[in-house]
């Protein structure tokens, strides 16, 4: 573990942190952590949810103070105070929510934050945009509305906004974890070019091939402490396949595979416990429609949905679960035809669907814990009694789920935001899951959690179907599908395209028909 | 920030240690409560001399007349009912994340409605029964007065907050036209709706002025929040306030709720339209608009919609503007400094909590 001395090495760090800690009630986010941030390089930040990731950006870009240690901005101790000063200083954060004005055009955003009692300089940042895009190989479309581009040119303009202003220090939180493929590298290789021109990167990401593909140095932070670093020199010396599993053995120790896949039968003789028949769903101005959709499940076996994200897979989630109103087809529930019941009915019958959006629709974040498991029992015995809520059995069937589901949160009473994202998925698992569910429709039931979570939940929807559950997955993730499905079926534009056994050419077929092609 | 403490032994041990907490949660909140109210009353007092009036005259004025004095604090105490009804109403309002901000049109038509019915029906049926079914009445119709922005929020997603306030005005200006030309009593010459008798209205408390529908009052806000804390119905409505799209995703019928949360608001608001006009006033006079919805709604976002809290800064409400009165009549300030010195504790009493929120933020960075 290389300290952060700056003197003896060529390139000065612009900043570097020295035993750098950070205390927040009940756990120490960032234990005593040393940091060299250096001119030319694209620094990597790798950890999994809860690693101290955020808090450690949170100081460089000046959002918090560390309790103790210090920070050097070009070999001197400088406390950053406000995100205003971190700016002033060269550090440029792009964080992992947008924070762009959608209504705005994009050369508006640009400006916001100039002197208010001037006009703002249009032309000059046309001149400088022209500048940096041309000696970057962008092209970002200035009066283009903000809403209107893809996430992708949004985050190109969230860099360009930290180069106009005179960045030298460049963080990007959790970058890749909105992007399309194409767009991940992309953005690796703009990466590259704004290091050889000299800026430092810090490259905040828990996915290890994209650690290994843009990094030069990488840190590895684990439950708050620095575990390991990788310095440029090692870096270079090592295949892309030794840097991940030395990382790996740092995050993780050795378990690095899933776990052998438990035997489990599909009953083919049995009735399907799910048929959808023809569903149609009409198109909204934000989301694409759908139509003729069919498609049977069987007892115990995992059909999954593969197709690039927004070609109808959360309305098709939705008008499953009865979210979303539809235009025409049927649904039918062990046979009985379900199309007609309400969101609470199909619950009751034994459908449920755990959502992606798990903070926006699946949990209320300020509510406790021992809340969210029953959101959707609110009224039920034995938790209400003639409308009344029965604290002590509340608390007694959350506390049993938050050990049977691993749970881990500082009380019951926790607001459920507060959580990490794996945790939080653990709570939707546990309430989707409890007695009575025939048919479990996941939609991306993995995104966004780091990979002991992932293991975790994948095992938990593999367990699911083990009990003779119908489940249906929806993942943008191919190898999950892959690893996971009985059949795999394609959907793109609303519609889908084919269905395919998941055997050994399953991957070219699902990927022929996510390109358009026949399988 | 993820919190990945060991996952359930110390869960129990962190709630042991929560009393101490709470204990010092309560001193926070008095001493939050307190100081911008000395703050405030010295703001209000340069005011004062600047007019000329000595300060402390007029407090110690308001403080008798509001508090101390016998027949003071029968006003103040009389005047908490209807804002205790308005003060539930908006409790259950604002929990489900709906802002009706059309209290006081919902209030007069009550008011109206339960002026009209009183007098005529207390002379074909016993007391009890003639109140209860005014009472009835004015909550039925300031029910309907709210459907309105509530079939619209519900069905059409419209802002709730312009159509409450329009609705309000329609509702001032139609229980008017109700008092001058539908209910006016023609044996007056001022246009006021018949008076109820003094015998017939709600009985007063003990040997005192004060009317019993205090307790009405009380009663029903704590049932409200009662109902708001401890039962599925309340949770419903605050997982609707609290996160809309949760709500569809539990399978809980939105449009539906909408509708009862309007409706038992305005309802709430009718009834201390009835309570003022059956317990104290007797009739309702044309152009009389105390304007109490408005006055409240501060209050209850003061008391951060809690039933308990509610029922004290409507006390200090009360003897504010029972207080300020008298002491502005005698000492020559004009009417309206209760309404300055009301506003000036509100907005202390805001500016220290955004202030200690921003604290607390930055004591967090």
């Amino acid at each position: 573990m290389s300290s952060s001395s700056s003197s003896s090495v060529g390139r000065r760090d612009i900043v570097a942190l020295e035993g750098v800690t950070k205390r927040f009630p009940g756990i120490v986010a960032n234990d005593s952590i040393d940091l060299s941030i250096r001119p030319g390089e694209v620094h990597v930040l790798l950890g999994e949810n809860g690693a101290g990731k955020s808090t450690l950006i949170g100081m460089l870009s000046g959002l918090q103070q560390p309790d103790e240690g210090r920070i050097l901005v070009d070999g001197k101790p400088l406390p950053i105070t406000s995100p205003r000063h971190a700016l002033a200083l060269g550090i440029g954060t792009v964080f992992q929510h947008m924070m762009l004005v959608p209504t705005l055009t994009v050369a508006e955003n640009l400006l916001l934050g100039g002197p208010w009692w001037q006009r703002p300089k249009t032309e000059e940042l046309a001149a400088r945009v022209a500048e940096i895009t041309r000696s970057l190989g962008l092209t970002v479309k200035l009066h283009a509305k903000v809403a209107e581009l893809s996430l992708g040119e949004q985050q190109q303009v969230e860099i360009l906004r930290a180069m106009v202003r005179n960045s030298r220090l460049l963080i990007l939180d959790e970058s890749t974890s909105m992007l399309t493929p194409k767009g991940i590298d992309e953005l690796g290789a703009l990466m590259r070019r704004l290091v050889e021109q000299g800026l430092a990167i810090v490259f905040i990401t828990h996915k290890l091939k994209e650690a290994a593909a843009f990094g030069d140095r990488i840190s590895v932070l684990k439950l708050g402490r620095k575990v390991g670093e990788i310095p440029p020199e090692r870096f270079r010396a090592l295949g892309e396949q030794e840097i991940i599993s030395e990382i790996v053995e740092l995050m993780f120790g050795k378990q690095k595979d899933d776990p052998e896949a438990v035997e489990r039968a599909v009953r083919a003789d049995a009735a399907p416990l799910l048929q959808v028949t023809d569903l149609a769903v009409a198109p909204t101005d934000n989301a694409p429609g759908l139509s003729s959709i069919s498609f049977d499940i069987l007892p115990g076996e995992i059909l999954g949905i593969a197709g690039i994200d927004g070609n109808g897979q959360k309305q098709l989630a939705e008008a499953l679960a009865g979210q979303r109103a539809t235009t025409g087809g049927s649904v039918r529930l062990e046979g009985a035809a379900i199309e007609a019941l309400s969101v609470g009915e199909r619950r009751q019958r034994g459908l449920r669907y755990l959502t992606d959006d798990r903070l926006g629709e699946g949990t209320v974040g300020t509510f406790p814990v021992s809340i969210n498991f029953f959101l959707k029992q609110v009224g039920a015995a034995p938790f209400w009694r003639n409308g009344v809520e029965q604290r002590a059995e509340i608390d007694k069937r959350a506390a049993q789920l938050v050990r049977d589901y691993d749970v881990r949160t500082p009380s019951l009473k926790t607001p459920v935001a507060r959580l990490s994202g794996g945790n939080i998925q653990k709570v939707l698992l546990a309430r989707e899951l409890a007695e009575g569910a025939k048919v479990v429709i996941f939609n991306k039931p993995t995104y966004g959690l780091d990979l002991a979570n992932t293991l975790a939940s994948r095992q938990r929807i593999r367990d699911t179907a083990a009990r003779g559950l119908a489940v249906l997955l929806i993942s943008t993730d191919l190898e999950e599908l892959l690893s996971m499905c009985d059949r795999i079926a394609v959907i793109a534009n609303g519609a889908l395209v084919g269905t395919v056994e998941n055997t050994d050419d399953a991957r070219t077929k699902v990927g022929r028909l996510m390109i358009g092609l026949a399988a | 920030m993820s919190i990945d403490t060991a996952p359930t032994a110390s869960a129990t041990a962190l709630d042991a240690t929560s009393a101490a907490a709470t204990r010092r949660d309560i001193l926070h909140r008095l001493l939050m409560t307190l100081g911008p109210i000395l703050i405030a009353l010295v703001i209000a007092g340069c005011i004062l001399l600047a007019v000329g009036v000595d300060p402390l005259a007029y407090y110690g004025f308001v403080l008798e007349k509001g508090l101390f004095s016998p027949l003071g604090i029968q006003q103040t105490l009389t005047r908490m009912a209807p804002l205790l009804f308005l003060a539930a109403g908006l409790i259950v309002a604002f929990r489900a994340g709906m802002w009706n901000l059309g209290g006081d049109g919902q209030f007069l038509l009550g008011a109206v409605t339960a002026a009209a019915s009183a007098p005529v029906l207390v002379e074909i049926m016993p007391a009890w029964l003639a109140l209860f079914c005014s009472f009835l009445i004015a909550m039925v119709v300031a029910m309907i007065w709210s459907l309105v922005p509530a079939l619209l929020r519900a069905y059409q997603g419209v802002n709730e907050i312009i159509t409450t306030l329009m609705m309000t005005f329609l509702g001032t200006s139609f229980a008017n036209v109700l008092v001058k030309l539908a209910f006016r009593d023609p044996s007056t010459t001022v246009p006021q709706t018949r008076t109820l008798p003094v015998e017939d209205r709600l009985p007063r408390l003990f040997d005192t002025t004060i009317t019993s529908g205090l307790l009405l009052g009380l009663a029903t806000i704590i049932i409200v929040h009662l109902v708001m804390t401890r039962t599925s119905f309340g949770l419903k409505l605050r997982i609707v306030g609290a996160n809309p799209r949760a709500a569809v995703h539990s399978g809980l019928g939105v449009p539906g709720l909408t509708v009862a949360v309007f409706a038992i608001s305005a309802g709430l608001a009718g009834l201390a339209g009835a309570v003022d006009i059956i317990g104290v006033q007797g009739n309702v006079r044309a152009d009389w608009n105390p304007a109490y919805g408005l006055a409240v709604i501060p209050a209850v976002f003061l008391a951060r919609m809690n039933g308990f809290a509610a029922i004290g800064f409507v006390f200090l409400l009360s003897v504010l503007s029972i207080g300020g009165e008298s002491a502005a009549r005698r000492l020559g300030v004009p009417n309206t400094f209760t309404l300055v010195l009301v506003s000036i504790v509100l907005i202390v009493l805001a500016l220290a909590e955004y202030v200690d929120h921003r604290y607390h933020q930055s004591r967090k960075a």
